[in-house]
């Protein structure tokens, strides 16, 4: 088979055109096969087009997909097949009617695709069902290659003809080829559900292959049933499906019953009936096939935390068996925590002492993690828990022992003051710690509780010898233990503090360890009193779920069961290109200035670093510092308003303004924001930033001026950002290699997007950037407008919105005020639902006009809006309800921002 | 929905390669390749996310099979579909090896076209699949239009698993009642967690198409039975049910044959069978299990360079019933440089490969208790990590349903031919095998 490439195309286009029917058979094979391994082929094109008249109809399926593969590439040649695609389009045989129209939707060109539409508008209404299944699912591949040609044609109405037929695998494809249609179609009504569609799907449910249930079963999800009383009767006949032998049917079923049953009314017969049905083949799903088992085990976990009482008796079946694959037993582990409970403890901390001695490290550790959780969970159980964690210490295997040691770190944020006896035998094992995570954990402890550990001070200084090779999480640990330290033994601890913060000051590089060590020297040179009170106050306890999924995301999910969602456990548009067409990315814009003033700003530092840490304040250094801050503000105060504060530096050009895109048509462009600036003490240049938003999808752009104080060039720039909050990250970083002279602006955009790692940042939508030169690393921080964070999928299905306002507490319902506004109801919902904020109901009360509205940030949170708006009263009351409410607050400045532009 | 279908050998050259979605690209091939099948880790799920793009596989010997798409896809579909992509190729040409497969590959593209449409997966029944795709691929021409439209209604129809007009000279009927049980018990003989899994698979060759309705010893229909006062005993007594009086039955899932809502309604099993083989149902029980087996582990220390190991197992069924194909497998540690065994029944081995004596008895009967004891010896260590001590597992089969589960009745009704009920010859049998049965020590 090492024939040369050339040679063997050679041999094969000899034998394609050979006399005899079975030569050309065996050529085509071969050709086929060389294609599946990745060769190229394609020179072959015409020889085997030539094949394609022939009543074999082994061959010609295979000339089929040999068109299918490489038509693409010789849409001119692929014209040749036409005629004979055509001509099979009526063959007698409905096989080969079949065949025809569903490979010559298969075929991308579209010059095909024009004669496509003829055959293809007969064979959905041909006589055959097993063409009409085909057909269908062919209007769904012609959807995907010209949307307009299908709409034009009028494919979508057939489509929709078929969801009548009376054959139920017709129905099914039809039902599977509108659900994928009507998901680039986000608002349009394409699937038509209403109580008689319903009503046919329901039996074609019943009638159709395993697969088509599938189709209908997800498709009825997407439904809302108009009250309790046609949910329940959707229910009691989708629970029949419970019991097939399919785990997709089942899961899919379970999606629909799950969904419903909000609808229903919690204490009726039936809803509980219903739940305890749901349990059993939940648990049957776990003895299928692995791969199923951990798409089931993902589900669950979600199940378990919408309606905890569905398996709460169940635990048993998570146990984990020792020949489960690695991925099983991590997801059973999770389950288990979960469902753990005063009733089940002693049973699962049996186990969970099993796992933590098995082999795989990464189930050991999670094993012991999951004790930790236990303790945490259960309070009951939080001694036996510390007692198995004692035990796991002592088996002194490395891995063990660093997780052990987390997790007590936790289990003494949930019980302070209850188990420091067991300090002494932590202490044991500070020399077999190596990872951060570990050292942080027991530096942590011995900080906390520093004044009942005789040789605190000995342990912390061993840590201190290799400060600047630890992480800067154990870095940052290990300045507060020795801050907590001093504060506790002032006497004997003053050196070993000096030590610490002039290392984390003088010697660091990293600019929150630089911060934070600056902010305790102040404070303890300030006032060792308040000192104390802020460094040595209590704590809040920790809360023992941390690791719940957020529920509006969790709703979200649901409604996403036995999808990838699903496993993935994030919204499909985390995951998936494009959904709903739009690009969830937005773009920076950075303009940078090198405005050549310099600012002699440096000393500041030497001052602060000779502070002493004896009496209170120190007036020189006060001042020092007071003029440091003015300089700063100055500067920053400067570049943002365009000089006209001209605080010394003056003259730099005012910036954000222009960089609104004016094709964004009636959308909201915020000026700029302020930016903050966090590395004040070496402002060599600063920083501001405005955002804006455009059309289709959201594109923000950010611009953001960068003030020199500097005469130096600066060279090589890197720009880093990310906001947190909402995992905003580049999708590509930037670099920039032509040095940047005095007085000079160049524009940049950065395109971002939303995948990175999620950190809840102050303010929410607080932008970090970060530049690097030739000189040095330097950190801004900005303010994004939150409207680039609201998608455009965030209007909410009215009983949703119903029902989820109602589901939100009432605490979570806050009340603003937007004053001075003179718009009229339209106008208000047209400008915000040009920010993706949209109206789904307006009611008018006692003459005042009521907006009901729904919103949704890229991370999945729903905020829903009630806008109060009376005639002739130029204030309107705004309540928002939302289960993060932390966010109500910027979304209110939103509003206000949104309406008085 | 799936965007593309790869089938790998071990090395992870592509042996099958069908892409149906436009935004599958030949990368995707290769992407799985590098990312999966020559990753250095072992392969920590099912699901791997590879640029935007997620692929699933399954493994079958060491062929890997992969489905592709970039789209948020009914996750569980796609697995099911792959399980039933490697039934499929299994009816038709046997065992899923490189071999067979590039042998076949012709037969499998005809296949993937049929099955799975834009990808969304079509009827893959291999009895409908048969009947128009076959190894000569020349058949179809000689159909007639009846015999092209009855393929057309079999693939599209309500009943796509069985085809019209099957003609048996003996109507003849074999039921096979499996279960494997499993168990999980501390060393202190504490039933951890016990479940069975049973499985009621069946052979028919039955003529025509026949009505058929199964009946078994389910709580809830006898308990229903019961309280109407009408007692069906003439199906209790027919196939020769005896012992325990029913069971419960914590979940069953039924072939697509079964009609579910008849058995949500009335939990009637009925049904028009394929022909040939197929699984009628299966189900899972936890409830007063029979385990057929104890397994009594004592392990002992002496010193660090030796274990002591006594295991008793006791038979706890009838007398008068043969346990088979009896097997005690005992971990021994990584360390072991030696073990000397004694046993009083049948063979015991140490196996340095497998880190285990295995003990095997070829027959037990009910009642019985037989005993084995090993002395290990172990190279000194400096390992600090102790040995995780997995549990003794077992393997067995016994002529019985550990579940208590006993068939009453299969009726069959066939009432366009000549044949009745008392025509059908039928056959039941019950083997009930370990699943993970494992005693932890």
């Amino acid at each position: 088979m090492l024939l040369s490439v050339t040679g063997e195309i050679f041999e094969l286009k000899a034998e394609l055109n050979n006399e005899k029917k079975e030569k050309r058979k065996e050529a085509v094979k071969k050709v086929i096969a060389a294609m599946t391994v990745g060769k190229d082929v394609s020179s072959l094109f015409p020889d085997v087009v030539n094949c394609m008249q022939t009543d074999n109809l082994e061959l010609k399926k295979l000339v089929y997909l040999y068109l299918m593969n490489y038509a693409k590439s010789q849409p001119d040649m692929a014209i040749m097949a036409v005629n004979s695609f055509v001509k099979d389009c009526e063959d007698p045989n409905p096989l080969i009617r079949a065949l025809a129209v569903r490979t010559m939707g298969c075929i991308r060109v579209d010059k095909i695709t024009e004669y496509l539409c003829e055959p293809l508008r007969k064979c959905l209404k041909d006589e055959d069902p097993y063409v009409r299944k085909t057909a269908a699912v062919c209007v769904a591949k012609l959807h995907d290659i010209n949307a307009q040609m299908v709409e034009d044609q009028g494919f979508l109405d057939s489509l929709r003809d078929l969801i009548a037929d009376s054959n139920p695998m017709v129905v099914a494809n039809a039902v599977a080829a509108l659900s994928e249609i009507s998901e680039s179609h986000p608002n349009s009504n394409l699937l038509d559900l209403n109580p008689q569609n319903i009503n046919k799907l329901l039996t074609a449910l019943n009638e159709c292959t395993e697969w088509g249930q599938i189709f209908i079963l997800d498709c009825l999800s997407n439904y809302n049933p108009k009250d309790e009383r046609e949910a329940q009767s959707i229910c009691e006949r989708v629970t029949p499906r419970l019991s097939h032998a399919n785990s997709a049917v089942v899961l899919s079923a379970v999606k629909v019953l799950m969904k419903f049953l909000e609808l229903l009314p919690k204490d009726s017969d039936y809803y509980n009936t219903l739940l305890k049905k749901l349990s059993p083949p939940l648990v049957t799903l776990l003895s299928g096939e692995p791969e199923v088992q951990y798409v089931a085990l993902r589900n669950i976990n979600l199940i378990v935390q919408k309606r905890p009482e569905i398996l709460k008796q169940e635990i048993k079946v998570f146990f984990v068996k020792y020949n489960d694959p690695i991925y099983v037993k991590l997801e059973k582990l999770d389950i288990m925590i979960r469902l753990a409970s005063h009733a089940n403890i002693a049973q699962v901390l049996a186990e969970l002492k099993e796992y933590a001695t098995e082999v795989d490290v990464d189930f050991v550790r999670k094993a012991v993690r999951a004790i930790g959780r236990c303790a945490i969970k259960v309070e009951q159980s939080a001694e036996r828990c510390v007692s198995t964690l004692l035990d796991l210490i002592q088996t002194k295997v490395n891995y063990v022992v660093q997780e052990a040691i987390v997790v007590i770190r936790d289990i003494f944020r949930k019980y302070p003051n209850k188990y420091e006896s067991i300090i002494a035998t932590l202490c044991e094992n500070l020399d077999s710690l190596d990872e951060p995570d570990a050292r942080a954990a027991m530096i942590w402890i011995v900080g906390e509780y520093a004044e009942r550990i005789d040789n605190a001070d000995e342990l912390l200084e061993s840590f201190l010898e290799g400060f600047h090779d630890e992480s800067t999480q154990v870095q940052l640990t290990l300045l507060t233990a020795i801050v907590k330290l001093f504060l506790k033994k002032p006497s004997e601890t003053q050196e070993l503090v000096q030590q610490v913060l002039s290392l984390a000051t003088q010697d660091s590089d990293n600019p929150d360890l630089r911060d934070r060590g600056y902010i305790y020297w102040r404070l303890l040179s300030t006032d060792p009193v308040t000192a104390k009170e802020v460094v040595l106050s209590e704590k809040p306890l920790i809360s023992e779920e941390t690791d719940l999924i957020e529920p509006t995301l969790l709703d979200e999910l649901i409604c996403h069961i036995g999808s990838l969602a699903s496993v993935y456990h994030k919204p499909p548009n985390a995951f998936v290109e494009g959904s709903h067409g739009i690009h969830h990315n937005c773009i920076l814009m950075l303009i940078v200035y090198n405005t050549g003033h310099y600012c002699p700003s440096g000393d500041l530092l030497g001052d602060l670093l000779n502070l002493d840490l004896g009496p209170p304040v120190n007036v020189p250094q006060g001042s020092s510092m007071q003029i440091g801050a003015v300089d700063l503000l100055g500067g920053g105060l400067d570049s943002l308003l365009g000089g006209d504060l001209g605080g010394g530096v003056g003259g730099s050009p005012a910036v954000g303004q222009n960089f609104i895109p004016s094709s964004v048509p009636n959308t909201f462009a915020p000026s700029p924001t302020p930016a903050a600036l966090s590395s004040g003490l070496n402002d060599l240049f600063e920083l501001s930033s405005g955002m804006s938003i455009a059309t289709g999808g959201y594109v923000a752009s950010k611009t953001v001026s960068i003030t020199g104080h500097y005469v130096h060039m600066f060279y090589c720039l890197y720009f880093f950002c990310c906001v947190f909050s909402f995992g905003v990250i580049p999708t590509t970083p930037l670099a920039m290699h032509t040095p940047l002279m005095p007085s000079q602006s160049i524009d940049i955009s950065l395109p971002l997007n939303t995948i990175g790692p999620v950190m809840k940042m102050d303010p929410l939508n607080n932008l970090q950037v970060a530049v690097k030169n030739n000189i040095d690393v330097f950190y801004f921080s900005t303010l994004i407008p939150l409207s680039v964070f609201f998608v455009e999928d965030g209007k909410m299905e009215r009983q949703v919105f119903l029902a989820t306002w109602k589901d939100i507490p009432n605490e979570n319902e806050l009340q603003y005020q937007i004053k001075d506004c003179h718009l009229n109801a339209d106008t208000v919902s047209g400008k915000l639902q040009n920010n993706n904020i949209y109206t789904i109901a307006k009611r008018n009360v006692e003459g005042q006009d009521m907006l009901y509205q729904s919103l949704k940030l890229t991370n999945g949170i729903w905020i829903l809006a009630e806008l109060r708006i009376q005639p002739g009263n130029p204030n309107y009351t705004l309540s928002l309800k939302c289960r993060a409410p932390e966010v109500s607050q910027y979304v209110y400045q939103m509003y206000d921002a949104i309406l008085k532009n | 929905m799936i965007g593309g279908l790869f089938i790998y050998n071990h090395k992870g050259e592509v042996l099958i390669s069908r892409v149906y979605r436009d935004d599958i690209g030949r990368n995707a091939v290769d992407a799985f390749r590098v990312n999966v099948i020559h990753a250095r880790q072992q392969v920590r799920s099912p699901v791997t996310n590879i640029a935007r793009t997620s692929f699933f596989h399954v493994k079958r010997s060491n062929i890997w099979l992969a489905a592709v798409t970039k789209q948020n896809v009914n996750a569980a579909m796609v697995f099911e579909f792959l399980y039933k992509m490697c039934d499929v190729m299994t009816a038709y040409f046997g065992k899923i090896s490189e071999e067979n497969i590039k042998n076949n590959f012709v037969l499998i593209y005809e296949l993937l076209d049929e099955i799975l449409d834009f990808g969304y997966p079509q009827n893959s029944e291999t009895g409908a699949l048969k009947t128009f795709i076959t190894q000569q691929g020349i058949k179809s021409q000689h159909h007639t239009k009846e015999e092209q439209s009855q393929i057309t209604s079999q693939v599209t129809g309500q009943i796509g698993w069985r085809r019209e007009g099957i003609k048996y000279r003996r109507n003849e009927l074999f039921l096979d009642v499996l279960e494997s049980v499993n168990l999980l018990m501390s060393p202190q003989g504490q039933v951890l967690s016990a479940h069975v899994s049973g499985r009621v698979v069946m052979k028919s060759y039955l003529s025509g198409m026949p009505e058929c309705k199964f009946g078994m010893n389910d709580k809830i229909v006898i308990d229903k039975q019961g309280k109407g006062g009408t007692t069906d005993d003439s199906g209790k007594s027919e196939l020769g049910g005896s012992g325990k009086q029913s069971i419960a039955i914590d979940d069953c899932t039924f072939h697509q044959c079964v009609r579910l809502s008849k058995f949500d309604s009335e939990r009637s099993i009925s049904f028009i069978p394929p022909d040939g083989d197929y699984e009628l149902m299966r189900y899972r029980t936890t409830k007063d299990i029979i385990l057929p087996f104890r397994v009594i582990p004592l392990v002992r220390e002496v010193g660090r360079t030796k274990l002591e190991v006594k295991v008793v197992i006791k038979s706890n069924f009838k007398p008068s019933l043969l346990a088979q194909k009896i097997e005690v497998r005992i971990p021994t540690p990584l360390n072991t440089s030696g073990v000397q065994v004694i046993c009083m029944k049948g063979k015991a081995k140490y196996k340095a490969s497998e880190n285990a004596i295995v003990w095997k008895i070829k027959r037990m009967a009910g009642m019985k208790e037989s005993q084995i004891s090993a002395e290990i010896e172990l190279l000194p260590t400096n390992d600090k990590k102790k040995w995780a001590r997995p549990p003794i597992s077992m393997n067995f089969e016994v002529p019985f349903a550990p579940s208590g589960l006993k068939v009453r009745y299969l009726k069959v009704f066939e009432s366009k031919l000549n044949y009745s009920d008392h025509d059908v010859i039928k056959w039941v049998r019950y083997i009930g095998r370990s699943g993970i049965y494992e005693t932890r020590c």
